[in-house]
């Protein structure tokens, strides 16, 4: 064994987990595919420029604490490390600046974090079209903002988030388009009051939604059927609202429809995966301290089930606390009064998530999109050819995948995997947890044949040093 | 397409090839987002289709920023790092396996 504890992402999860782990002893390393730690959610966040940190504001700040704590406690973070594989015993393998390296231990904890859920709408293939995270990823890197015309269409708090930042930017936002159904409000009230244990999140909503109204910004509600329009590049927006066809010119469009765990890696572990209506994803089956269905494989944070960043970094905290007593470096009794503020912690930023979930659920128009709106963008299949393959006989994702290249591309599933299953699921009258999902297998990611050929069994600390 | 906050503008840039032609963009920050500041859209012309495309998710998910870097075919441009120098060719279609100038 390398090492005791092996954590796989520098979010708020995996940054919590390392530091917890390295500060219970445990000889921990921490995997990054970025240059640098913070995850999405803090991305840059260690050397932001302060005009940049300014405007994202204390939210996103508090990543900086994370950061530090992590290096305070002598975590070793290896950036640049993309992991491709990860075996039943628990051997990780990743590439690291043009070096192949093995490492492993008794415990894995993977924080792969969220992906943004896909928005297939005719057109959404076309340069101009982003998802709405990027436009933040864009922002939180270098400091970039869109410079034409920009519509943000879809649902979800991270819609608002984005647009609120992007005007203080100084960005031209030419409409707010939003897609979640007026059921979705209804279905959402009997969560209200246990999301009012945890308001804060509540107001942040009413006052961004508070700052688009100031601004003026032309905001349409319940829209459905949304196309792209142009032919080589994205010239505007196209969609229904009460029956009738609304058409906004813009140079960007940015969608969003809110977030989906990130299940790469422990879909290649072929561990137990549940889906989760009200979360319209997959999500892994663990118990309170990230353990799965296969013993010493733990995960935590956005990557086993959406609950945010705060909450993703109570669960990192937590699954290093139950490694660290599965290997006997922490007793019981210790373990079980450490543990307490980080559930109480826990629980009540996810006491917010079930109204969220409701109040932002998808509409059918995205989890099932029109035929000829394309899926899988990486091989062009379209929601019409799944559909047809239903028909004929397909019954999953694989036998689709297999007969029209459907998920096969170089991301492997990432972006059309969710939709794909929803799609068959409809077709052939069974829920999405029957139909199942992509099978996943190594290399995670396209990677050099280097990444092979150079295996080395042990890891070369020289070129971090 | 996109432009760097007026706060954030620096002097501090580095020169870089596009299909031959030299570009100076900002410093310190990924590929994608330097073609993108620098208007280079599309970024490439889809294997299947030939269909125009260019970056959707910027943190490594989509695949849709791919680009030849310093000779090596399908980089993700959002996941590397710009720098003096360097090569990065527009990909329209599908690679070949030989290698690549």
């Amino acid at each position: 064994m390398t090492h005791d504890l092996i954590v796989i992402g520098a979010g708020p999860a995996g940054m919590a987990a390392a530091t917890m782990g390295a500060t219970l002893g445990l000889k921990t390393v921490l995997l990054d595919e970025q240059p640098q730690s913070g995850g999405q959610i803090y991305r840059n966040v260690a050397t932001v420029h302060p005009a940049v940190a300014k405007l994202l504001g204390a939210d996103y700040l508090h990543g900086a604490s994370l950061v530090e704590a992590m290096n305070a406690a002598g975590v070793d973070v290896r950036h640049d490390a993309l992991a491709w594989d990860v075996s039943r015993d628990l051997k990780v393998t990743a590439f690291a600046k043009g070096t192949a390296l093995q490492f492993n231990a008794p415990q894995i904890i993977a924080a792969s974090g969220a992906l943004e859920r896909a928005s297939p709408i005719p057109g959404w293939t076309l340069p101009g079209v982003m998802n709405a995270g990027a436009a933040q990823i864009a922002l939180k890197s270098s400091g970039s903002v869109p410079s034409g015309r920009t519509i943000l269409a879809g649902g979800g708090p991270l819609l608002y988030l984005v647009a609120c930042q992007l005007l203080d930017a100084g960005a031209n936002i030419a409409g707010i388009v939003e897609t979640s159904p007026a059921s979705n409000r209804i279905a959402a009230l009997k969560y209200l009051p246990r999301a009012l244990g945890a308001a804060e999140y509540l107001f942040k909503g009413v006052k961004m939604m508070a700052r688009l109204r100031r601004a003026g910004v032309p905001w349409f509600k319940n829209a459905s059927s949304l196309s792209v329009t142009g032919n080589v590049q994205a010239e505007g927006l196209s969609f229904d609202v009460a029956g009738t066809r609304h058409t906004i010119a813009a140079d960007l469009v940015l969608l969003h429809h809110g977030v989906i765990p990130n299940t790469q890696i422990s879909r290649l572990m072929r561990v137990d995966h549940v889906w989760s209506d009200a979360q319209r994803a997959f999500t892994v089956v663990c118990d309170a301290y990230g353990q799965t269905s296969m013993p010493g494989f733990r995960v935590a944070g956005d990557g086993a089930a959406i609950g945010g960043a705060l909450a993703a970094q109570n669960s990192g905290a937590l699954a290093a606390l139950g490694a660290a007593v599965e290997l006997g470096k922490l007793s019981r009794s210790d373990f079980d009064r450490y543990v307490i503020p980080y559930h109480r912690a826990r629980d009540r930023d996810l006491r917010v998530r079930p109204f969220l979930d409701a109040l932002y659920c998808p509409p059918a128009g995205i989890t099932e999109p029109v035929d000829e709106a394309i899926v899988c963008r990486c091989e062009e299949v379209t929601a019409g050819r799944i559909r047809e393959m239903a028909s004929l006989g397909c019954q999953g994702p694989n036998q689709t995948k297999f007969f029209s290249r459907c998920g096969m591309g170089p991301c492997q599933g990432r972006v059309c995997g969710g939709v794909v299953t929803q799609i068959l699921a409809k077709e052939l009258c069974k829920t999405p947890g029957e139909i199942g999902a992509y099978r996943i297998r190594a290399p995670l990611k396209p990677v050099p044949v280097a990444a092979f050929s150079g295996l080395a069994e042990s890891s070369d600390e020289s070129i971090w040093h | 397409m996109f432009k760097q906050m007026a706060e954030v503008v620096t002097s501090r840039t580095v020169e870089l090839y596009v299909d031959g032609k030299l570009i100076q963009v900002a410093e310190d920050q990924t590929l994608a987002l330097a073609l993108m500041q620098a208007g280079v859209t599309p970024l490439r012309h889809t294997a299947v289709s030939g269909e125009p495309r260019a970056p959707l998710c910027l943190m490594g998910v989509c695949f849709d920023c791919l680009v030849q870097v310093d000779g090596r075919a399908n980089v993700q441009a959002c996941m590397v790092r710009v720098s003096p120098g360097m090569r990065v060719v527009l990909q329209h279609g599908a690679r070949a396996l030989e290698p690549q100038s």
